[in-house]
């Protein structure tokens, strides 16, 4: 089995708090792997520590086989691992299509000529509006991105990820704040990824979760409580338990 | 409403503009004959505004220091003067050459950081390089400034004459080359990042981009930039004083930037225009209390010209398109 991603031991603490503790990762490659766990299970954290954008406390992190537990969050991408994120993290004033082609530059690391047109790269265009046309926003390409409504800004996250061309996708809750019918779409996307990218996604919807994940994590206080297939997570009592525990006490509060 | 601003007067005045600009400014040279000392001034002041506006309009860096690589071109010149190095163009290009490696070598404790230390960092910076002016007074002349120096003719042939003819082409052909160089760098695939940078520093990171080096390339060209305009100053002035590296330069600039529309290139041209002529005209009229005329202009825009000239000009535009 060639694993995709990797942690052994990773651990994050703020002060005194460990949002994510001791956590011992794996991630087949090419496997569609949810996260889950109640508010405040340190998904987020374990995110953020995983792509770079916070560094570990103690642990070691491996992409494809390689550690870059030392790298930072740029050198993990051009390693293959991208994110989008929870809330969302666009370039608003700029255009669509800006968005995308930004990170197909960075990539080919074409952004470092300031002599040339950004416009006349056809090749760069084409590739941005193919993933444009993938997350079905390629009519939309010149507008300006805080314009659009939430929901197409979702999958421009998604987009702007895939322009990174990773093999690793880290998705933080790709359909946050959108209504019901929308998260569908954005999922269904989602689904239709090439199979050999490998995906690790956030998701609080157990519906979403259990049709689209082939494995689940469950992170509880910072920690991995228990990782199984679908059918295992859904038969465990222990999981339940939370889900069911975190729903009575929010009743209580 | 930065950024929805920016897009709008970007893709509305983008190369259209800077033509009808430039008829304009050629005009000005036939229209008043008697004041080709001020504007020769004036586009020597866009060109400061344009170089700092690379930092602040396009990457979202501000700064408070940006006085020091003017100063720097402007002493680059008196020095290079005195020790016989006087053709204009010569000088030009070694002033660029000095302020743009002091902007490198600077480079590394401006970029880290978010605004606040930014601010704190380069108006410290400032007040270091004008004390440092201050009391190398073999070097700089300090406090007198330095009144005399050679300048040379221009290609050898033209002398800056008293009433300015040559100043004035001479800095209206250096405006044009920034310009229109500002105008390719914008839109390139660095320009881009440029923006990325101003609009989500995060998500350059997560895709990738080698953001300390974007901002240090960035700070070098605008030093560099900045170098130009106050050599051309001192070329044309022949003086180089404590002034023109000072606070209060510096602030001027970032005046000039958000009176003519951050992030616009044609818009900035215009504030710096606007700025430097209301500066002198109020001086004018009272060489005592001209700040108190800048000030209530200043705060009058903020109100009024939310996103300065350009924002107003493409306005306008989209009001008149709407009606057409």
């Amino acid at each position: 089995m060639i694993t995709a991603i990797e942690t052994s031991g990773l651990t994050v603490r703020f002060g005194n708090f460990t949002a994510v503790g001791d956590v011992s990762l794996t991630v087949a490659a090419g496997t569609r792997h949810a996260l889950i766990g109640p508010n405040g299970a340190g998904k987020t954290s374990l995110v953020h520590a995983l792509t770079g954008a916070i560094p570990a406390s103690s642990g070691t992190v491996c992409i494809g086989g390689e550690d870059v537990t030392h790298l930072s969050q740029a050198a993990r991408v051009r390693h293959g691992l991208a994110r989008t994120f929870q809330i969302n993290q666009l370039f608003r004033g700029l255009t669509v299509l800006e968005n995308v082609t930004l990170a197909i530059f960075e990539r080919e690391r074409k952004t470092r000529a300031f002599w040339r047109l950004a416009a006349s790269d056809k090749a760069v265009i084409d590739e941005a509006r193919s993933h444009l046309a993938f997350v079905h926003l390629d009519a939309l390409a010149d507008r300006p991105v805080h314009s659009l409504p939430y929901g197409a800004q979702r999958l421009i996250e998604i987009a702007i990820a895939l322009a990174t061309k990773p093999r690793v996708l880290v998705l933080d809750e790709p359909a946050a704040g959108v209504p019901a019918a929308q998260s569908e779409s954005i999922f269904e996307r989602i689904h239709a990824l090439p199979r050999d990218l490998t995906l690790l996604f956030v998701e609080h919807d157990m519906g979403l979760v259990f049709r689209f994940a082939e494995r689940i994590t469950v992170l509880v206080g910072g920690q991995i409580m228990t990782e199984g297939t679908p059918a295992e997570i859904s038969a465990d009592d222990r999981v339940r338990q939370v889900y069911l525990g975190r729903r009575g006490h929010h009743a209580a509060a | 409403m930065n950024s929805v601003t920016s897009s709008v007067t970007s893709s509305v005045m983008r190369i259209g503009i800077g033509l009808p600009l430039f008829l304009v400014a050629v005009a000005s040279y036939f229209l008043f004959p008697g004041q080709l000392g001020l504007i020769a001034h004036l586009f020597i002041l866009a060109i400061f505004a344009l170089s700092y506006d690379l930092l602040q309009g396009h990457a979202g860096v501000v700064s408070l220091g940006h006085a020091v690589f003017f100063g720097i071109g402007a002493y680059t010149t008196a020095i290079l003067g005195r020790h016989g190095v006087s053709d204009p163009l010569v000088v030009l290009v070694l002033a660029f050459l000095v302020s743009g490696a002091v902007a490198g070598l600077l480079t590394r404790i401006v970029v880290v950081g978010n605004d606040l230390t930014r601010l704190l960092v380069t108006l410290g910076i400032g007040f270091l390089f004008f004390e440092a002016a201050n009391k190398a007074n073999w070097l700089t002349g300090g406090a007198d400034g330095m009144p005399d120096f050679e300048v040379g003719r221009l290609f050898g042939l033209y002398a800056f004459d008293f009433m300015g003819k040559t100043a004035f082409w001479y800095t209206l052909a250096v405006l044009a080359v920034v310009y229109l160089f500002l105008l390719l760098v914008t839109s390139s695939p660095f320009g881009v990042a440029l923006r990325g940078i101003r609009e989500n520093v995060r998500r350059m990171h997560a895709i990738g981009a080698p953001v300390n080096r974007h901002l240090a390339v960035t700070y070098i060209m605008s030093g560099a930039i900045a170098g130009i305009a106050g050599a051309l100053l001192a070329q044309t002035s022949r003086f180089a004083s404590l002034d023109m590296l000072g606070f209060e330069r510096s602030a001027e600039v970032m005046m000039m930037a958000t009176l003519g529309g951050t992030g616009s290139i044609p818009g900035v041209v215009l504030g710096a225009a606007t700025f430097g002529y209301l500066k002198d005209m109020l001086s004018v009229i009272s060489p005592k209390y001209w700040h108190l005329g800048i000030g209530i202009v200043l705060m009058l825009s903020v109100f009024v010209l939310r996103s300065g000239i350009a924002g107003a000009l493409a306005g306008l535009a989209r009001r008149m398109e709407r009606r057409a």
